[in-house]
């Protein structure tokens, strides 16, 4: 389905699923590093703050994945999903909870068919290293119970072996199997090595047909950071030039504070325009950063400084 | 070497075990009674007073689980260290107008004070404590638990002895401080920071911010995780406002003034009863 070809200036990619060529050209990681140091490091202050910080409230998927997840848990969890702070009603809820998908049909009992949607991780969460039938009949399943979106892996194996055409078959094969719903697919940039291999990676899944492209699991050290969000971005960007599609951006992993989404937002406000700051192209795949946009949503409110132990651990 | 350049000392904050500058970047000035200026003392922010806040919210709960026995070693190591640097604290006193023999009975006052809570550390629960006589069958105790993170107004005046006064009793009971001292005890409150640091005393237990009352406790009033403050120190005028302040969050406001008794160190704990069915 997919060709893989190499000229002078890059790399080319050519699937079915593209009516153009698709070419992916070297990164210049010292500009890329510092830009998005520039970027994430912006002051936001006042109502530009507030609204920061909603939006980002907005924006979450509020995730559990825990070997100790128990339906109890992801049933407070979709609470919290749908009033973020139980001191202030007007705050918005959530865009999605995250479950394991044996914890779909909970959370969408949970939470019905209101305002919060359930996206489940699927396809051998988070190593990817199972059969294809098995990680499709995962993928099927979870949407069979409900889920709204499904975030699946890329093979990593294959991507670092150079089995391109297998990376975008396979993700092709996922967009088949989830239908209606939303496919977000997490490249693990921490496992990349390059930021070329970020972009390449980024170009294949949503050459393929990802709804949204994730950084990362949360399962490793290194997840979300600065550069590799602006790299993504700039494939996004770049994708929909050449191509006209919309693609989404989910940042997952080491984004626990107000503070850090603040500087990713002004990042993708920069890098894809404003359109892109809402909750259908838009997400922080995130547990503890909740909690942290809720105490600064206290603060700016009240004055006064909130007290952490207040809210839910986790 | 006569024409050798001195090294002065530039005096900071105390927060989480390290030694910052304002997070605001001021400072204010300290002069001798002359007018001479001895340092540009760094100046607390409200951000300095919220890292504190958090550097002592964090080294709470491991200080208050260490037996009062070690609490009461770290405090005699204070007292030690102190000794050290007895010199170095009166000479400060001197510098802005105490008198040499108030000076070093500051100091002096301020050691014993130290070797006092030291002492009084692993005796805290059997004084307040116990096992209390019930009419039923239950095992019924009651023992003396931290408030949790104390605000310490310091008086600016108050030398070494309105700093560890209050600092003492407060992390003997268990508890994290953040105290706040400035005007002329300002020298002496940073080098504190430097007795508390070489002291055994866990980073983020003890914070020492120097700078102005009028700015910096409003906010400690309010802070929700601030579970205590200590107005010993602070100055006249504003203590109205800051009791309603802490009214408005059931924030405990103590005025212990340092004094060496069993009533300050009440003011820094509260007291935890328990209910055990008798039989076993």
């Amino acid at each position: 389905m997919t060709t893989v070809s190499r000229d002078l200036r890059g790399l080319v990619l050519d699937g079915v699923a593209l009516d153009t060529p698709l070419r992916v050209q070297a990164v210049d990681a010292l500009a890329l590093e510092e830009r998005a140091a520039r970027l994430v490091s912006r002051s936001v202050k006042k109502a530009s703050k507030v609204a920061g910080l909603e939006l980002s409230v907005r924006c979450v998927d509020l995730t559990t994945l825990e070997g100790m997840d128990t339906p109890g848990k992801v049933r407070a969890m979709c609470a919290r999903a749908l009033r973020p702070d139980p001191e202030d009603p007007s705050l918005h809820p959530v865009a999605a909870v995250c479950v394991y998908g044996s914890l779909v049909a909970e959370a969408r009992h949970a939470l019905g068919d209101g305002p919060v949607k359930v996206a489940s991780v699927a396809g051998a969460f988070p190593s990817g290293q199972s059969h294809l039938h098995e990680r499709l009949e995962e993928i099927r399943r979870a949407v069979e119970d409900g889920a709204h979106e499904v975030d699946i892996v890329i093979n990593r194996g294959a991507l670092l072996s150079g089995r391109l055409d297998v990376v975008h078959d396979e993700i092709a094969a996922a967009t088949a199997a989830v239908g209606d719903a939303h496919l977000k697919t997490i490249l693990e940039t921490g496992e990349l090595g390059s930021y070329e291999m970020i972009r390449l990676a980024s170009m294949i899944a949503m050459a393929a047909g990802s709804d949204v492209i994730k950084t990362s699991t949360g399962k490793l050290p290194v997840s979300a950071t600065p550069p590799t969000a602006l790299c993504m971005a700039e494939a996004i960007r770049d994708f929909g030039e050449q191509t006209g599609r919309v693609v989404g951006l989910k940042l997952a992993g080491g984004v626990r504070t107000a503070k850090q989404a603040l500087g990713y937002l002004a990042l993708v406000a920069e890098t894809l325009g404003t359109d892109w700051l809402t909750p259908d192209r838009f997400r922080f795949g995130a547990s503890t950063l909740l909690n942290d946009l809720v105490l600064q949503l206290r603060f700016q409110r009240t004055g006064r400084y909130p007290r952490p132990g207040d809210l839910p651990v986790d | 070497m006569t024409d050798r350049l001195e090294v002065r000392k530039t005096y900071k904050l105390f927060i989480g075990g390290a030694f910052p500058r304002s997070e605001s970047g001021r400072t204010f000035p300290v002069t001798a009674p002359d007018g001479t200026l001895l340092a540009h003392v760094a100046r607390a922010s409200r951000k300095d007073v919220r890292d504190a806040v958090r550097a002592a919210r964090g080294a709470q709960e491991s200080w208050a689980g260490r037996t009062p026995y070690n609490r009461g070693q770290i405090l005699y190591r204070i007292a030690e260290v102190l000794e050290g640097r007895a010199s170095q604290l009166t000479a400060e006193l001197e510098a802005v107008g105490v008198p040499a023999a108030d000076a070093r009975a500051d100091v002096a006052a301020a050691i014993d004070g130290a070797v006092y809570w030291a002492g009084f550390a692993d005796k805290l629960d059997m004084l307040v404590g116990g096992v209390n006589p019930v009419s039923g069958s239950f095992l019924n105790l009651s023992n003396a638990v931290p408030m949790g993170v104390c605000a310490l107004a310091c008086p600016d005046d108050g030398g070494v002895r309105g700093v560890l006064g209050s600092v003492c009793p407060a992390i003997m009971a268990g508890n994290s401080v953040v105290a706040v001292a400035g005007g002329p005890a300002a020298l002496v409150t940073s080098t504190l920071g430097e007795v508390v640091a070489t002291s055994d005393v866990p980073a983020g237990v003890v914070n020492l911010l120097t700078g102005d009352h009028a700015q910096l406790l409003p906010w400690l009033a309010d802070h929700d995780d601030v579970d205590q403050i200590d107005l010993s120190g602070a100055p006249e005028a504003l203590v109205g406002d800051l009791r309603a302040r802490t009214a408005e969050n059931l924030k405990r406001a103590s005025l212990t003034r340092g004094a060496e008794d069993l009533r300050t160190a009440l003011a820094f704990c509260e007291i935890r009863t328990v209910w055990h069915p008798a039989r076993i």
